[in-house]
């Protein structure tokens, strides 16, 4: 076990360097020059040569594609994730900032679909064939077809313009202001687990109906056990088996859509931040962020190898 | 009064291809600690006859249409299959062991929770006598090691253990009858006899009646006291072993002799002749003798009426063939 985590670890950190180094490349490779847009910014533009080459001297910019890499990679192991160049700050106090608020959301809604799939997915299929289930079904196929950033305009547009009920954007924190920042999370954190609960609903469905037509549930059946105990204790930690790699996949779903979701409601997450930094093709933020959330995923995946043992006792961890 | 008595039962599958009437009018007894053997070649209703008994035929596309299942002086089909009366019948009254030892245990449950979930539920045992029992269970059936092995899992064990461990776990609580719906065509010919000697031993300890449902005469020979033979979701003929083995009178029971080997026999003393034909698929079926397209004993009476129902032909022997045939063997 203690060896099978060690070799995923070292798996994982494998992956991570492949991000790295293609987060890298892709970002220097797109058109344009993150110095040009800096300066617009700043109303500069009448650089002469030489305080340019100072500016690039200073972002480490002048030199050869590797000994960037070199450099980020080195400042990385000192703990240091490079200088924003657009914000022209440690990108440290950038991820410090924007990190918690796309934590939070995204926890929020990771929670929520678990819950709430697993929750659907069992009812739907207890009550297969009723109108529950029907309804439940629909929706659930509607929802894993619907673009989320689509769903929080159409949210916007209904609770917030027309019906005034809901804050149209913005984030405040919970720590602040605990009412005011639920009701602004709420449509957000509702496009971030639109997808998630949709399909795990689907797919804890279909899992538990090929459970329920197992022998072995024949055989609870046969011993006179209450529905009850059979669903709870024969049916969902089988049914479960599958969803549980999805729920992993799901974390990297959530990341990916809180870049969309946090443009749509002018939250200032790192999912945000993102979508800005390669706009203004800031470098070092956009490396920063690809880092973070690979990190993520991978430890998340981690986790669901490692549940999955705990589900299921044929896994061996060799 | 018999312990278990059903009556015309009639069980069918609505399947996309038709109705496909699995059990149709089966009456079947079982005495107190009988032993009766239920045979007939794989596909004639067996397993759906018996599921009936305990209404764990999976609706839809299974629906017991018709019948009594009578046990205790109640007709069980009156109630619903999750019924409280049906959950207190099933397990502690009438247990069942089936084919499949590699997919009847759960995969995700020890061996010990397998085994005690039904003691806990019937008997009103705490989880520490349960497990106690367990364990005793368990040496009962013969498997070493018996408290240790209440935390392994059922794919740490080979089919033959986990037959046993079936056993154990349908003897838990003394029902009154076993069903044992071919428990051993999945396991190898060795392990086949000690599996049935030790169901035969244990049923004699606990009182238990069984019912061995097989497609094997050999099974049947050696262990019923009585047999019913099974065609086409309707039993053909029925009687005590002897009646049934010396004087057979269906011709499908017949048939289904004279292609076992005997024990002593040489190649030239007898050809074994396989039945003609295939058994029929049973969608739709035609409403005369389902056995008619196989059989050599055919009379015009036969493709003109529909399907004889069973006759009394002495002792316990009921038949359902318009024939009177008389074949010693
Ligand atoms: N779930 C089902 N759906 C449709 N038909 C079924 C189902 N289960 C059994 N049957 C039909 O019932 C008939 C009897 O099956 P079964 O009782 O399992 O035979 P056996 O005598 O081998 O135990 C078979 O012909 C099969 O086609
Ligand atoms: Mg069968």
């Amino acid at each position: 076990m203690t060896s099978y985590i060690i070799r995923r670890l070292f798996m994982g950190v494998v992956v991570i360097f492949i991000v790295t180094v293609i987060v890298f490349l892709f970002i220097r490779l797109l058109p344009g020059d993150p110095l040009t847009i800096y300066l617009n910014k700043t109303d500069m533009q009448q650089l002469t040569e030489e305080q340019l080459q100072e500016l690039r001297v200073k972002f480490g910019l002048e030199k050869s594609l590797p000994m960037q890499y070199i450099d980020w990679m080195a400042g990385l192991f000192k703990g240091d994730m490079g200088q924003s160049i657009y914000y022209d700050i440690d990108v440290r106090i950038l991820m410090t900032e924007r990190m918690p608020v796309t934590l939070y959301l995204g926890a929020l809604a990771f929670v929520i679909s678990g819950v709430l799939g697993i929750a659907f997915g069992v009812i739907c299929a207890l009550k297969r064939g009723t109108w529950l289930d029907t309804l439940v079904t629909l929706l659930a196929n509607i929802g894993v077809t619907m673009p989320s950033f689509w769903v929080g305009i159409i949210l916007i547009y209904i609770l917030s313009v027309k019906a005034g009920w809901l804050p149209v954007s913005g984030y405040i924190s919970p720590f602040e202001d605990f009412w005011e920042s639920t009701r602004r999370i709420i449509m957000p954190v509702t496009c971030l687990a639109l997808f998630p609960v949709a399909s795990l609903t689907r797919l804890t469905r279909s899992s538990m109906l090929e459970v329920i037509q197992q022998d072995y549930i024949r055989t609870a059946w046969s011993k006179g056990l209450k529905e009850r105990l059979i669903v709870s204790r024969h049916t969902i930690k089988n049914a479960l088996i599958p969803v549980i790699t999805v729920i992993g996949v799901q974390v990297a779903f959530i990341f990916g859509g809180s870049v969309l979701i946090e443009s749509v409601f002018n939250i200032n997450g790192i999912g945000r931040l993102a979508t800005q930094a390669v706009q203004n093709q800031d470098y070092q933020v956009v490396q920063a962020i690809t880092l973070i959330m690979a990190i993520m995923v991978v430890i998340a995946n981690l986790i669901v190898d490692i549940s999955y043992g705990w589900l299921d006792p044929r896994i061996r961890y060799e | 009064m018999s312990l278990l008595s059903i009556e015309n039962l009639k069980t069918y599958f609505h399947t996309y291809r038709g109705l496909v009437k699995a059990v149709d009018g089966v009456s079947f007894n079982v005495d107190e600690k009988e032993i009766v053997g239920l045979v007939g070649e794989s596909g004639c209703g067996k397993s759906v006859s018996m599921l009936s008994v305990l209404q764990l035929i999976s609706s839809p596309p299974g629906e017991i249409v018709g019948g009594k299942v009578m046990f205790e002086g109640q007709d069980l089909l009156k109630y619903r299959s999750k019924s409280n009366m049906m959950n207190s019948i099933r397990g502690a009254k009438i247990a069942m062991i089936f084919q499949e030892p590699m997919t009847s245990l759960n995969p995700v449950l020890t061996i010990g929770r397998q085994l005690t979930e039904s003691m806990e539920v019937h008997l009103k045992m705490t989880p520490q006598m349960a497990r106690e029992r367990a364990v005793e269970l368990l040496r009962l059936v013969g498997i070493p090691d018996a408290k240790r092995r209440l935390d392994a899992y059922p794919h740490q064990f080979s089919g033959g253990m986990r037959q046993r461990m079936m056993i154990g776990i349908a003897l838990s609580c003394n029902p009154k009858i076993l069903i044992a719906d071919e428990p051993t065509t999945a396991v190898d010919v060795t392990t086949q006899a000690q599996l049935l000697e030790l169901m035969r031993d244990m049923v004699d300890r606990f009182n238990t009646a069984l019912i061995i449902v097989t497609h094997n005469l050999g099974v049947v020979a050696r262990y019923a006291e009585r047999i019913y033979v099974m065609y086409s979701g309707r039993i053909v003929e029925s009687g005590l072993a002897d009646e049934i083995f010396l004087e057979p009178r269906h011709p499908y029971t017949i048939g289904l002799l004279k292609c076992v080997p005997q024990l002593g026999e040489t190649r030239q003393e007898r050809r074994l002749e396989p039945i003609k034909g295939l058994p029929p698929n049973l969608i739709n079926m035609p409403p005369n003798c389902a056995f008619l397209p196989r059989c050599n004993y055919a009379i015009d009476r036969c493709n003109l009426e529909p399907w004889p129902s069973l006759k009394h032909v002495g002792g316990r022997h009921y038949v359902a063939c318009f024939r009177e045939i008389l074949e010693k063997s």
